[in-house]
Order: structure tokens, then sequence, then C-alpha cells
């Protein structure tokens, strides 16, 4: 199912453990860094790979706010919306990205590039307003500067 | 008050993450020195011990009593696990740390673990810090491939695994205990204490979790000695710590200070005054989870734990978020109660439940719908959270929560249509 390098890398993560199933979490997000978000079918690989039930990744993949279990755009742009973000012009960075990709926290624009989400507190806080373009993070990010940072991805 | 550079002396040199600088600037002679001298692990943690160091991750125990804890005569494996999740709202200490001189995390977690005699350490690291992961990576091989780390090192006969790991965005993993469930690949609910992760922690065995700044305290003690140490700052809270200033102020930042200065010379001298020279509201000092401090009590407050303590406050992990006059505390606190409702794992019904209810009552208040007993009602739900969860998120909800309803009333009740004012709705 994935590429025999890809599936050496992950063998070396695993290979940190004492119990293959500690390699949960990097083994997912590794994963999704290749395939965009995590399938039934990556999960029940997953589970395979590291011995246990499909619905003990499952759980973890519902618990965690960056393991993503449904299909997301082609870039994930997460906005911090804690406080020293949102009193230091976060508002205003929230107000024009969801009119500029015409969606809401949570959507996917509807030419299916981006997907913009909510983070809490980034540590970031003194380099207010901060987002992270498929986790790249962006410091002190204006209006402007968000057009292009968008730009230089799409 | 002036600046002091120990964990931060490196910060912004060229190239400073790489080995070959760090061992310029002297790096890991003093884990090659405990390496070759077979240093009794006992004297490693009395001489933490006496140094006075507190955990920087929030709790502020003391680092070389929580060492102390680990059985010594068990069979099973110990381990270190380093806390790099770093999500308490107001907080990016570790974050520059990571980025800036990893190495220096590494000496760290050499000494520690041969200290508490772990033989793996896991470095936890939150997965939005895309960088600071890949310059701890980078760091670590260099480390082995220079025979820093890994089997019998420098003839030592001592073997240290060190690894990374990673969270996947939830606050709650930073909750020690819901790290090591994480750390497991199980879902990350904290666990009940006792038993304390120091006797039963990561698979069931003893294991000592520290915060990333903590960490890097370690080779400066050993190298410079417990009274040096104990000397820096305060002496009833020694040290040298990084404090977060953010929101509005000139100049945001991370400044290394010793402990028991006046937070007031802080925000005047290095962080330049007021944003545009207005006026200070509010400051909450330690992460989001501490109380809320007034313009009256900045003035007074000396930054080190007793000096904090005095004014009904804590130091937590040293986010000072600054808060000026144009700040509404109603929107303000209700942005921190989404907050805590988001990332409550929702192990406890108080948090789970009452962390939305609170958001919800707050929201009425913002709208301009709410009524005056809104305000009790927050206070009769607040007292029947804190302290009765399994970790300790609810209650640091409840602080900056109760701290500014009480402190901040006039605001809230501003909001409140004339008509469900008590003295309204009782005449
Ligand atoms: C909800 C919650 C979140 C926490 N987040 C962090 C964190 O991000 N980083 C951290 O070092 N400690 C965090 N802590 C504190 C840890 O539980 C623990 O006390 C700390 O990592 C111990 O290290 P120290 O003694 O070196 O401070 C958190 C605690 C709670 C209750
Ligand atoms: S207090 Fe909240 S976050 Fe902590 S264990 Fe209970 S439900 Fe989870
Ligand atoms: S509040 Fe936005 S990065 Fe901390």
């Amino acid at each position: 199912m994935f590429a025999a390098e890809l599936v050496t890398e992950l063998e070396e993560i695993r290979a940190r453990f004492p119990y293959p199933k500690a390699a949960m979490v990097p083994v997912l997000r590794r994963l999704q860094t290749e395939k965009g978000w995590l399938d039934k079918e990556t999960q029940a690989w997953v589970a395979e790979f590291l011995s246990v039930n499909a619905i003990e990744v499952h759980e973890v993949v519902t618990f965690y706010p960056m393991l993503y279990a449904d299909p997301v755009g082609k870039h994930v742009v997460h906005v911090c919306r804690t406080l020293s973000c949102e009193v230091c012009g976060g508002k205003e960075l929230w107000r024009h990205l969801e009119k500029k990709l015409g969606v809401t926290r949570g959507e996917t624009s509807a030419d299916g590039k981006f997907t913009l989400r909510a983070a809490e507190c980034l540590a970031s806080c003194g380099t207010a307003p901060v987002m992270l373009i498929d986790n790249v993070r962006h410091e002190h990010v204006g209006p402007e500067e968000a057009d292009k940072l968008l730009g230089g991805v799409g | 008050m002036k600046l002091s550079s120990v964990i931060s002396a490196r910060f912004g040199k060229p190239d400073s993450t790489a080995l070959k600088g760090y061992r310029e600037d002297g790096g890991y002679a003093t884990w090659l020195q405990v390496l070759s001298e077979k240093r009794a692990p006992s004297s490693l943690i009395e001489e933490v011990k006496t140094s006075g160091l507190r955990g920087r991750g929030g709790a502020g125990f003391s680092t070389g009593m929580k060492w102390s804890f680990v059985p010594g005569d068990s069979p099973k494996p110990k381990y270190l696990c380093v806390n790099g999740d770093e999500s308490e709202p107001g907080t990016f200490k570790d974050r520059q740390i990571l980025e800036m001189d990893p190495h220096q995390l590494l000496e760290g977690v050499g000494i520690a673990s041969y200290a508490i005699g772990a033989h793996i350490a896991y470095i936890y690291l939150r997965c939005e810090f895309k960088k600071g992961i890949e310059t701890v990576e980078a760091a670590i091989r260099e480390a082995y491939d220079a025979g820093l780390f890994g089997k019998n090192i420098q003839g030592s006969g001592y073997d240290l695994d060190v690894h990374l790991t990673m969270g996947a965005g939830a606050y709650i993993c930073g909750e020690e205990t819901s790290l090591l469930n994480s750390i497991e690949g199980v879902r990350p609910y904290p666990r009940n204490k006792p038993p304390f992760p120091a006797v039963e922690g990561l698979f069931a065995c003893p294991t000592i979790v520290n915060n990333v700044e903590t960490i890097c305290n370690i080779p400066h003690i050993i190298k410079n000695g417990a009274a040096w140490h104990a000397g820096l700052g305060h002496s009833e809270d020694p040290g040298s710590r990084l404090w977060c200033v953010s929101g509005h102020v000139e100049k945001p930042g991370v400044y290394e200070i010793e402990t028991g200065y006046k937070l007031q010379d802080l925000l005047d001298g290095p962080c330049g005054g007021m944003l545009g020279g207005r006026k200070l509201k509010a400051v909450i000092p330690g992460g989001s989870s501490s109380k809320v401090l007034l313009p009256e009590e900045v003035a007074k407050v000396t930054m080190d734990t007793p000096g904090i303590r005095a004014m009904g406050s804590s130091l937590g992990s040293a986010g000072i978020i600054v808060l000026d006059e144009t700040t509404c505390m109603v929107d303000a606190v209700l942005n921190l109660m989404r907050f805590y409702a988001h990332e409550s794992c929702g192990q406890c019904t108080p948090c789970r439940e009452g962390t939305p209810w609170l958001v919800k009552i707050l929201d009425r208040i913002e709208r301009g719908e709410g009524r005056e007993v809104d305000l009790e009602l927050i206070e009769d739900l607040a007292s029947n959270i804190e302290g009765r969860t399994v970790c300790a998120l609810a209650d640091g909800a409840c602080w900056p929560l109760t701290s500014i309803v009480r402190k901040f009333r006039h605001e809230f009740v501003a909001k409140i249509p004339v008509s469900a004012r008590k003295d309204v709705v009782s005449a």
C-alpha cells in the first residue's frame, strides 16, 4: 500500500518503542503528511502495522485535532484563535480569511484548495497573529500578508 | 532589573543549532565529565535538590525532590520524558529552545537520564513544532554520530537512547499523565494520582516527566554547582527563567531574567511600555491558567513564587499576557473558556459538562442577554468544578474565570440589561 522507503521509515519509528503501539501518533502523523488525511484503509493498515485492533487506531485518530479522519482541502490553514492572538489582530485575520475563502472555520473552500481551521495557542503569542499553512508557522500575519502566503501555495 | 543569559545565552548566534558551535561554547563537557568520572547518580540528584530548581512546566515542583522519588531498587526499566508539548496559552519559551539551542536540551537529557538511571529518554513535542521537531531530530542524529548517545557511551558502560515522539494538537497532552498515555498510543486521558509517574509512569515503569526548560537548567547546575544556582534571583525560588510576554506591549517576546524582579520593571523596560502608550487594564501572569492581576497589583508584584503568591496568583509557565484598556474582559474570559471547553478531554463530568456551560453563560452575557444572577451561577459552577476532577485542567479554567469575574464585575454587569440586574429584579 505504501512505498518501501516509507515503510522502512515507519519501521524505524516503530523501533523506538518497546511496544509497537507506542508508535501510534508519529506513524499516523507521517502517513497523514503523505496522504492528506487518514482514511479507513490507512487506519486499517496502521492497526496491522502496530499489531492492534482497528478500533484502537480509530480511538486515537478521533481524539486529536491534528489527525484528520475526514478529507481536507489541498492545503490546511490553521489560524490561532486564542487570547493573545485575538487581541493583537487575530479577529481581523479571521474575518479576512473567512471572507476571502468564502468559508467559516472548519470548512473547505469551494475549489477544494484550502481548509480553514481554528487552532488553539500555537506557542508564538509574542508574534501574533499566527497561522500555520500545512504545518509551517507564519508570524505577524496581517490580511495582506495572508493573501500573499495563500497565493504562494495556492 | 537586568536581563540574564543562562538558558538563552546562545539564542540568535549564527548556527546555534549545530553540534560544532555548541561544543566550541563548552557544550557537552559536563556530560562527558559526568560519564568519565562515573559520578554517583545520587550525588547528581542531591546537587539538583540543593540548587533549589523548580519545574518550569507550570506546577513548580522541586526537580531534585521529584527525581529522588524514583525507586532506586526497582528492577523495572526507568524512563525520562521531556515535556515539549508547550500549549498553555501565553507560553512560547520551550519552542525557542528547541529551534535555537537543541543541544543544550540534549546535554540535559543525558545528565538527567543518568541521574535517574534511565536508559531510554523520549522527547515529546507537539506536532505543530515542525521546525522544532526537525531541529531536534537533526541534533539527536549529530549527537549519536559523535558518540554522545548510544551503547557504552565513551566507554563509560552507560547506555542511553534518546528518541523523539509527538502529540497531535491536544493541550491535555501537556499534563504529565496524559502525555504518558499519549506516548503509549492510547487515548490520552490523564491518569489518577497516585501512583505518581516517578513510581509508575510510562509502560507502568518509574518515569520522570520534566519540562524542556527545566532540563536545560541541569547542565548549568552540574557545571557551576548547586550554590551558584541557589544564589540566582530570589532565595526561596532561585534561578534564571524565560518569561514570555505577549499582548499589548510595544516589544513582546521572551526575556530571560532571574526570579525576584518587579513585573512593572519588565513591562516598562525591556517590553518598551504599553502598546501605543495606552493604559494597562490587567495581566494574566503565569499562562492562561493563572489568576488575573490588576494594575495596582502589577505595580507591586515581584516575580518569584512567594511574591506572586502574596498577590493571590501563580507563576505557572511564565506566560505573561498583558491586556490594555481597550480589552473587554468579558470577551477575554469567554475566549479562554472556549479554549478550556474545547481542550477538556471529556473524562470527568464536572469538566466536560461544566466548561461548555460556562461558555454558554458567558456568551449570553457577552451578547447582552445575561442576568446578574448569572454571575453567581458562574461562581457556583466553578466551585463545583474546582478540585473535583482527575487533572488540573479544570482548576486551570476556574482560576482566571473567577478572578476576572470578581475583579472586573462592573464590566460584566455593564453588559447585563438593566431589567435583569439585581437591584431591579429584587425591587
Ligand atoms: C492541563 C495541563 C497542561 C499542561 N501542559 C504542560 C506543557 O505543555 N508543558 C509542560 O512542561 N508542562 C505542562 N503541564 C505540567 C505537567 O503536568 C508537569 O507538571 C510538568 O511537565 C512537569 O515538569 P517540570 O516539573 O519540569 O515542570 C500541564 C499540566 C496541566 C494540568
Ligand atoms: S479535568 Fe478535564 S481535562 Fe482533566 S481529566 Fe478531567 S475531563 Fe479531562
Ligand atoms: S495565542 Fe496565538 S500563538 Fe499563543
